[in-house]
């Protein structure tokens, strides 16, 4: 008679378990760990040599405004000389109808490692910039990027 | 002929690093597009772009339909030795053009 | 879209308490931009209008017609058309109507060039308009103030607040009341046109002001009228006095 609760108990069960399932939502990939898609491409990339996190710089809008025109810097940290240099960069992408975005070839005389370019991106999704340097090994840097539309679409 | 736009500097110091940056007027039709009747437009895209400095190609870059039209590329070159760069793009339906730069190296 | 439709109508429903004065200062679309947006158009190296621009100044110096290229009379550009988009849409005393700037420079073609006029929103057009805007880059905006467009300019303000659509929204309640706020991810601007004509990436290319307007008139779902027609130009005449002080971006870059 006297049970007077701040909220009835089945919609306080739901509001909880919402919570928690929103939290998981967010969380349950932690930021930066490699979709299996982009495991796979990269995989295929490299021929199945291994691909270590580092050297890569992969500078993009983490919000961007529409996805038709993004751009996109990557950046790979080498004395770019004869013996010691960056031999190419490929930017591969999770969700778009195809996987290869852009897949440069450096020579030394390139100097400095950095490409930019603009890209498409057809949703919200995760994204990779693999290095190949001169010593054979495969560098990484996996990004998150949320894409919105503008509101007006023609 | 598409409209291109370069930046490339005229003059350099020998070993300085310059930027060069390359746009092109290009549609870059994905293949994934419908147009207004429903059907799928047809891929027309750039493929390749390649930089060649004084007959030697020094960077280059295969696109995919991924690339944004009126593709912006941005890369470095060591300027080394005076002569010209060579810029080409290849691309689906025979597109192919041809832009140079001269540089004056110190 | 259903999801839109609902959070625009809980905007609304708000837009009573958040409701902006109309006294508010002035904004460019520029200022809601993201940092890369911002680049890509300040950059004349990296602004994809900036082609447009390159291939105008090649028509306006080509041979149309009989004997004339836009250069024939109006020499350079770089002094001739300085100020000139920043004023337009003005008076046309010969047809006493207002025009803007595409009407202009196919009267020029029309009446003094003697060739064709251009297509609205053709490659030709809009390199043209840009390389024309572009001379006014930096201006403030500035309309003409010819006493004849008051009246054009009443009916182009009346029009802005009118509520039009399936959607039953004016263009005043989405860009006075509630600019800034976030629409579907995506922050709601002032709608000024000090940028145009414009390289929206929702286009992939270039477009002029009525281009921009057709795609709003779509978005709440009423018609657009025809291009050139009176509404569209009485339109431009409000919305050029609205964002008077504002500086021409053309070619601007807007998502």
């Amino acid at each position: 008679m006297n049970h007077t609760r701040p909220m009835p108990d089945r919609p306080r069960r739901l509001l909880l378990a919402s919570a928690v399932a929103i939290g998981c939502g967010v969380a349950w990939r932690p930021a930066h760990a490699l979709s299996d898609v982009l495991s796979a491409v990269l995989r295929k990339y490299t021929g199945g040599a291994p691909t270590r996190e580092g050297k890569v710089k992969f500078d993009i809008a983490p919000l961007v405004e529409n996805g038709n025109t993004v751009p996109i810097t990557v950046t790979v940290d080498s004395p770019m000389t004869a013996s010691e240099h960056v031999q190419a960069i490929a930017v591969f992408n999770e969700k778009n109808p195809q996987r290869d975005v852009i897949v440069c070839t450096l020579t030394p005389r390139v100097g400095r490692a950095s490409v930019s370019t603009r890209i498409r991106l057809a949703t919200s999704q995760q994204l990779v910039a693999v290095a190949k340097l001169s010593d054979g090994s495969y560098w990484t840097h996996t990004v998150d990027v949320v894409v919105t539309l503008a509101a007006c679409i023609e | 002929m598409a409209r291109t736009l370069i930046h490339a500097p005229a003059t350099a110091r020998k070993g300085e690093v310059v930027e060069i940056r390359t746009l092109i007027g290009h549609t870059m039709e994905s293949g994934y597009r419908a147009g207004s009747d429903g059907r799928t437009l047809p891929r027309d895209i750039i493929r390749r772009f390649t930089c060649r400095y004084n007959s030697e190609v020094v960077f280059s870059a295969d696109f995919y339909p991924a690339i944004a039209a009126n593709p912006y590329l941005a890369f470095f070159v060591t300027a080394d030795s005076s002569g010209s760069f060579t810029f080409t793009w290849e691309g689906d339906n025979g597109f192919a053009q041809t832009e140079s730069a001269t540089i004056t190296v110190t | 879209m259903i999801s839109r439709v609902a959070t625009l109508a809980w905007l609304l429903a708000s837009a009573g308490a958040l409701a902006q004065t109309t006294g508010e200062a002035r904004r460019s679309g520029f200022d809601t931009m993201s940092p890369a947006l911002r680049a890509m158009q300040r950059d004349d190296q990296q602004n994809p209008g900036m082609l447009w621009v390159a291939d105008g100044e090649v028509l306006w110096n080509k041979i149309f017609g009989i004997s004339f290229s836009c250069a024939s009379c109006h020499r350079d550009a770089r002094k001739s058309m300085r100020g000139v988009a920043a004023r337009y849409p003005d008076w046309d005393p010969i047809d006493k109507k207002p025009v803007d700037l595409t009407q202009r420079i196919n009267l020029c073609r029309t009446r003094h060039q003697l060739v064709l006029p251009l297509p609205p929103e053709s490659e030709e057009m809009l390199s043209l308009e840009a390389y024309v805007a572009y001379q006014s880059r930096g201006m403030s905006l500035a309309p003409s103030t010819a006493t004849e467009l008051e009246a054009p300019r009443a009916r182009g303000r009346r029009l802005y607040e009118q509520r039009i659509g399936q959607l039953n929204l004016s263009c005043s309640l989405c860009h006075d009341q509630l600019a800034g706020h976030v629409l579907a991810g995506a922050t709601i601007p002032q709608g000024h046109v000090n940028g145009y004509p414009t390289y929206r990436l929702e286009w992939q290319g270039l477009g002029t002001l009525q281009r921009r307007i057709r795609n709003c008139l779509s978005g709440v779902r009423a018609e657009p009228p025809p291009f050139d027609s009176d509404e569209m130009i009485e339109l431009e005449l409000y919305l050029a006095q609205r964002g008077a002080g504002l500086p021409v971006e053309a070619p601007a870059v807007r998502p």
